[in-house]
C-alpha cells in the first residue's frame, strides 16, 4: 500500500473547502494552535471566487480586479498559521460522530475531527432552458474559471444571458482582457426593481452600489444589452448555433452564437451538510435551501458548523467574516485560553454586518423569473438522467408529494451529480403543482458518498467482524 | 470556442486527445485543454447519445466526463493535465476493461 | 354511512399497489392511502430480484407460493406494458448465489439440500456448480469464486419502474391514490370501516393493511395481529452506468437494464433508515469485486439503507379478521418477487371477501399464537 496521503487520522478542526470562508477559518484555528486540516477538492486554494489565485496566468491585475487579488492575503494567512491544506481531496462522507471519509490520490481513508467547519460554498443555480445541455452552452462561472485558471476567453460570437452580479463582473473581466462579448440578454424581471425598492437604502449606503453601477457602465459601453428578456432557448443540433429570445410583449428574435454563457445567481452547496444530517429550511428570498445555523454557524448537528455561502449566499467578503466567526467558536470550545490572541469577535461581527449590508436588495433584484426556475415541455430538468419538465409534470399528477418519490419514478437526481443540477428545479416544480411551499415539499434525501468514489476505495475502508456477519451467509 | 490570452504564459504540457497530439498549458484542467483544443464535445451520454461538453467547470455537473489514461468517467474539470496524458472522449456507457464490449 | 370505496388499501408501496391493481382488475372501487414523500419505504430501496432459490426453508408452502408468483410474472409484465407503455425489464434467465470459500459453499449446499428435503416442498431445479462451470456462464468471475448455486427460475426486474408502472396502471384503472394520509385509527362500524387520517376520514367497505412495518401498529385496530421485526436494516450501493458485463443476476450483485451495478444484501440490527454503515458497505463491495474483479475501478454513485419489512419468522402474513369482517392484513419481505401472486391470487380472494385457506391459510398470523401457546 502506498503512503497514506494524510499525515494523521485525528484533528482538532477539519475544514472542508479552501475558499474565502475555509481559508479565513483555517488561519484563525491554526493561529490558536488547533491541529487544523483543510480538505479541498480543487488543485489549488481559493475556491471559486479566488480560483487559481496563486497561479493564474492572467497577470495584469486590472483584468480580474482588486476584489480578486484580496485572495492572495487569505491564502498566505492560512498557510502562515500552520493549517495543513490538502488539495484534490474529495470528502465523500461525514456523519454525526464527526467521522469523515475522504478520497485523496485514489485512496480513501477515515478521519475524525473534534470540530468541523463546512465551507463548501455555492453552486450556480440551475438554468433549465431549452437547449441548455448543448455543447457551446456553459455557465458564466465556468467561463470565469477558464479565464482565471487557464487564461482562456470565449471566442467567436459570445452571448451572456441571465441575471446577477457575476454576469456583469465576468463581462467586464473579458473586456478588460481584450476579449469581446456580442450581446447580453438580461433576464432580470422588471418587477424586481419595484420589489427590491424597500431594501434599497442599505444597498445605497454600501460599497456595492458604486461598484455595481461602475461595472455595468463599463460593460454597456462595449456590449449591446437587451433587457427584460422573458424567454430564452439555445438552438442547434450537436452544438449551439443560435439563441432565441423574446422581450416582454415582443416577438421572438434569434441571434447567431458560438458560445452561450448562462447565469442566474448561486445557491448554497448543501449536499455534504444534508448528508451529515444538518437540518435545512427553504429561504423564500434567496429561493434555495439553507442550513439552520446559529450566529456562530453551528448547525443542528453538534460539532458541525457551516461558514460562507454554504450557509446562505452572502458573497466573498461576508464569507471571510463568517469563516472567522465559526473558527473563533471552535477555538472557544477547544482552546479557550487562546482566545486572547485572536481577533475580537465583536469586531468580526461588525465587519460581517458591513459586508452583508445591501444583500437583501441584491437578493430580491436578482431573483430569477419563475419561467426560468420552473421549465415546461421538453426542456431537460435532470441533465444526468435526461428527464424533461413534461415527464416531471405528468408524473407529479400520479400523486407525487415530494422529490424522493419523483426520483424513484423518473430517476431525476439519481445520476452522478446527485441532484445538484435539478434539485432546486424539482422542488419548485412540485411545490407549484401542489400549491404548497417548497418547504412543505422538501428535498432529496442525500447520503454518502456525496461524490462518486471508486468501488475499490469503499472496499478498502475498515471492515468489522459485525459487518462481516451482516453480509456473509453462504 | 475559447482562445488563449496572449499574455497567458505557462509551460507547454504535451497530451493526446483521441490520439491527436495537443499542447496544453501547465495549470490546465483536462476540460480546459479540450476547450482550448477546439473540441466541441467530450462525450455522448449513455441515455440518448446526445453530445455534451463541459458545463460548470467546478466539479458539479459531470458533463465533462472523459477517459483519462484508460480510466473512464473521470471529471475532466477536476483532473490536471500532465505530460504524456492520454485523453479520450467517451461514447455512451463507460467501458469496463477487457470485459467491456 | 356513505362509502365511495369498496376497498381501502393502506400502503402505497409495491405490496399495496399490487393488491390494489388486482382489486381494480376485479372491478372494485379502490382507494390507496399512503404516507408522504419521506417514509419508511422498502419499495424505493429494494434489490429488485424475482427470486426463487433460497425461499421456503422452514415453511415449504412458501416455496410453492414463490414459484407460483415467478410463473405469473410474464402476464404481469405484459399487462403493465399494455396499461402504461412501460417496460419493467423483467428477465428470467436464471440467477446465481456465489461463494467465496469452501465453507460458504458447504453452507450453500446444506441450505439447498435442506429446502429440497422438506416434506411437501415444490420441486424445482437448483444446480450446485464449481468455478469452471460458473465461469462458462459468468465469464468475468474472479479466482476466489469457489462455486455457487444456479436456479433457472430466478430473475430480476427494474423495480423502480415496476413501482411507477403500478402507480400509473392504477391511476388509469381509476384507483384513488391519497398520499399524506397516514392512518391514525380505524373504526369498524355497521359492516364497514372509517379510517382516520390527518387529512380527513375515509370510509370503505373493506380494508387491506399493506403498510409494511406499520402493519404492526394498524392490525390490532381491526382485530388482527402482525408480529414484525422493526430493526432489520439492509444497505445497497449502486454504481455509474457501465457497458453490459453480467448476463445473470447474482443474489448480491446485479447489473440493471440501465447499466448500473447494484451491490447489496446486508442484514443488521438498526432501525435508523438514514444512517449508513460504511464497514458493511466495505464488506459487501469487497466481496462484489472479488466476485467480479473488473468492478474495482467503477465508481459508486449512491448508496442507501432501508428497513426490511420482515415478519417475526421472515415468512409472509396474509390474514383476515374474525371480529371485523372485511379487514385483511398482508405483510411480506419479497414485495417484488411476490407481486404477481399479490395481484392475481391474493387480490381476487380479497375481492370475493374471504381468503382461501387452502391456498394461503398457512400464512395466517395464527402460527405465532400457536407457537406462543405451545
Amino acid at each position: 500500500m502506498n503512503a497514506v496521503p494524510l499525515p494523521k487520522s485525528q484533528y482538532d478542526s477539519v475544514i472542508v473547502g479552501a475558499g474565502p470562508a475555509g481559508l479565513a477559518a483555517a488561519a484563525i484555528a491554526g493561529k490558536a494552535g488547533l491541529s487544523t486540516l483543510v480538505l479541498d477538492e480543487n488543485a489549488q486554494a481559493g475556491g471559486q471566487i479566488f480560483r487559481a489565485i496563486t497561479s493564474t496566468p492572467v497577470k495584469r491585475r486590472d483584468v480580474l480586479g482588486d476584489d480578486y487579488w484580496r485572495g492572495e492575503r487569505l491564502v498566505a494567512e492560512a498557510q502562515a498559521n500552520g493549517a495543513t491544506i490538502v488539495h484534490g481531496a474529495t470528502v465523500w462522507s461525514l456523519d454525526r460522530d464527526l467521522q469523515f471519509a475522504v478520497s485523496v490520490l485514489g485512496q480513501s481513508q477515515a478521519l475524525r475531527a473534534r470540530r468541523v467547519i463546512l465551507a463548501t460554498g455555492a453552486l450556480e443555480r440551475p438554468f433549465p432552458i431549452p437547449g441548455w445541455t448543448l455543447p457551446g452552452v456553459m455557465t458564466v462561472g465556468a467561463a470565469q474559471t477558464l479565464l482565471k485558471s487557464s487564461g482562456l476567453v470565449p471566442d467567436g460570437k459570445v452571448v451572456l444571458a441571465g441575471t446577477g452580479p457575476l454576469l456583469w463582473l465576468f463581462a467586464a473581466q473579458v473586456l478588460r482582457a481584450g476579449g469581446a462579448i456580442d450581446t447580453i440578454l438580461d433576464t432580470t424581471p422588471r418587477g424586481n426593481y419595484w420589489r427590491a425598492l424597500p431594501h434599497a437604502l442599505p444597498f445605497a449606503l454600501s460599497p456595492f452600489r458604486a461598484k455595481g453601477l461602475a461595472l455595468m457602465r463599463e460593460v454597456k459601453r462595449k456590449v449591446s444589452v437587451v433587457s427584460n428578456v422573458v424567454s430564452l432557448s439555445a438552438l442547434g443540433a450537436d452544438t449551439v448555433n443560435e439563441v432565441a429570445f423574446t422581450r416582454a410583449g415582443g416577438a421572438e428574435r434569434r441571434i447567431a452564437v458560438d458560445t452561450l454563457l448562462l447565469h442566474q445567481g448561486v445557491a448554497p452547496n448543501v449536499n455534504l451538510a444534508m448528508a451529515a444530517g444538518a437540518a435545512h429550511h427553504w429561504d423564500d428570498r434567496q429561493l434555495c435551501w439553507k442550513p439552520v445555523v446559529d450566529p456562530d454557524g453551528n448547525t443542528t448537528v453538534k460539532g458541525i458548523a457551516i461558514a460562507g455561502d454554504g450557509a446562505g449566499i452572502g458573497g466573498a467578503i461576508a464569507a471571510v467574516e463568517r469563516g472567522r466567526i465559526a473558527a473563533l467558536a471552535a477555538v472557544e470550545a477547544l482552546a479557550p485560553a487562546q482566545m486572547s490572541q485572536l481577533p475580537d469577535r465583536s469586531g468580526v461581527l461588525q465587519a460581517l454586518q458591513r459586508a452583508e449590508r445591501g444583500r437583501a436588495f441584491l437578493d430580491v433584484l436578482f431573483q430569477p423569473a419563475p419561467q426560468f426556475r420552473r421549465p415546461e415541455g421538453e426542456t431537460i430538468v435532470c441533465r444526468c438522467e435526461e428527464v424533461t419538465a413534461a415527464q416531471i409534470s405528468e408524473t407529479i399528477k400520479l400523486g407525487v408529494e415530494g422529490p424522493n418519490q419523483l426520483k424513484a419514478f423518473l430517476r431525476c437526481g439519481m445520476g452522478p451529480c446527485q441532484g445538484r443540477n435539478c434539485g432546486l428545479t424539482v422542488t419548485e416544480m412540485i411545490a407549484q403543482a401542489r400549491g404548497v411551499s417548497p418547504e412543505a415539499v422538501g428535498y432529496y434525501r442525500l447520503r454518502p458518498p456525496v461524490k462518486p468514489v471508486a468501488l475499490k476505495e469503499l472496499a478498502a475502508m475498515t471492515q468489522t467482524e459485525e459487518a462481516v456477519n451482516a453480509v456473509v451467509r453462504g | 470556442m475559447f482562445k488563449r490570452l496572449p499574455e497567458a504564459e505557462g509551460a507547454a504540457v504535451a497530451v493526446t486527445i483521441d490520439g491527436e497530439p495537443f499542447n496544453a498549458r501547465e495549470g490546465d484542467s483536462v476540460a480546459a485543454a479540450l476547450l482550448a483544443a477546439g473540441r466541441t464535445y467530450c462525450r455522448e451520454t449513455p441515455i440518448s447519445g446526445a453530445k455534451r461538453a463541459p458545463y460548470c467547470m467546478m466539479g458539479v455537473c459531470f458533463d465533462c466526463l472523459v477517459t483519462v489514461d484508460g480510466v473512464g468517467n473521470r471529471q475532466g474539470c477536476l483532473v490536471r493535465v500532465q505530460d504524456g496524458m492520454c485523453i479520450e472522449t467517451q461514447h455512451s456507457k463507460r467501458a469496463l476493461g477487457e470485459l467491456g464490449s | 354511512m356513505r362509502r365511495d370505496n369498496d376497498i381501502a388499501v393502506v400502503g402505497g408501496g409495491l405490496l399495496g399497489m399490487a393488491i390494489a391493481y388486482g382489486l381494480a382488475r376485479e372491478g372494485k372501487r379502490v382507494t390507496v392511502l399512503d404516507e408522504g414523500d419521506v417514509a419508511l419505504r422498502a419499495s424505493r430501496g429494494n434489490f429488485a430480484l424475482v427470486w426463487v432459490q433460497s425461499k421456503g426453508l422452514g415453511m415449504p408452502p412458501y416455496t410453492g407460493w414463490t414459484i407460483r408468483s415467478s410463473e405469473g410474472w410474464a402476464q404481469l409484465v405484459t399487462e403493465l406494458k399494455e396499461q402504461t407503455g412501460l417496460d419493467v425489464c423483467f428477465e428470467r434467465r436464471g440467477g446465481f448465489m456465489l461463494c467465496l470459500s469452501e465453507r460458504e459453499m458447504e453452507t450453500r449446499a446444506a441450505v439447498v439440500r435442506q429446502i429440497h428435503s422438506q416434506e411437501g416442498v415444490a420441486k424445482y431445479d437448483v444446480a450446485l456448480m464449481g468455478h469452471g462451470e460458473i465461469e462458462k456462464m459468468l465469464p468475468g468471475i474472479g479466482p476466489e469464486v469457489v462455486g455457487g448455486s444456479y436456479c433457472p427460475l430466478d430473475g430480476h426486474v427494474n423495480a423502480l419502474r415496476l413501482f411507477r408502472a403500478f402507480h400509473m396502471a392504477n391511476h388509469r384503472l381509476g384507483v384513488g391514490y391519497r398520499p399524506g394520509h397516514r392512518v391514525e385509527d380505524i373504526k369498524y362500524e355497521a359492516g364497514g370501516f372509517r379510517i382516520q387520517t390527518p387529512r380527513g376520514e375515509v370510509a370503505a367497505g373493506k380494508v387491506v393493511l399493506a403498510a409494511g412495518t406499520a402493519n404492526m401498529r394498524l392490525a390490532p385496530m381491526v382485530g388482527l395481529s402482525a408480529p414484525m421485526q422493526t430493526d432489520c436494516r439492509g444497505q445497497i450501493v449502486v454504481t455509474e452506468r457501465v457497458q453490459p458485463f453480467l448476463s445473470y443476476p447474482v443474489a448480491t450483485v446485479r447489473q440493471t437494464d440501465e447499466g448500473t451495478v447494484m451491490i447489496g444484501d446486508s442484514y443488521e440490527d438498526s432501525a435508523d433508515d438514514m444512517g449508513m454503515n460504511l464497514a458493511i458497505n466495505a464488506v459487501m463491495i469487497d466481496r462484489a469485486q472479488r466476485m467480479f474483479p473488473v468492478l474495482a475501478d467503477v465508481n459508486v454513485v449512491r448508496s442507501w439503507s432501508c428497513l426490511r419489512v420482515m415478519t417475526r419468522d421472515g415468512f409472509p402474513i396474509y390474514d383476515q379478521s374474525e371480529t371485523c369482517p372485511g379487514a385483511f392484513v398482508a405483510c411480506c419481505h419479497s414485495g417484488v418477487t411476490l407481486a404477481a401472486v399479490h395481484a392475481y391470487a391474493l387480490a381476487p380472494m380479497i375481492a370475493r371477501g374471504a381468503l382461501d385457506t387452502q391456498q394461503v391459510g398457512v400464512f395466517s398470523a395464527q402460527r405465532f399464537h400457536v407457537q406462543k401457546a405451545a
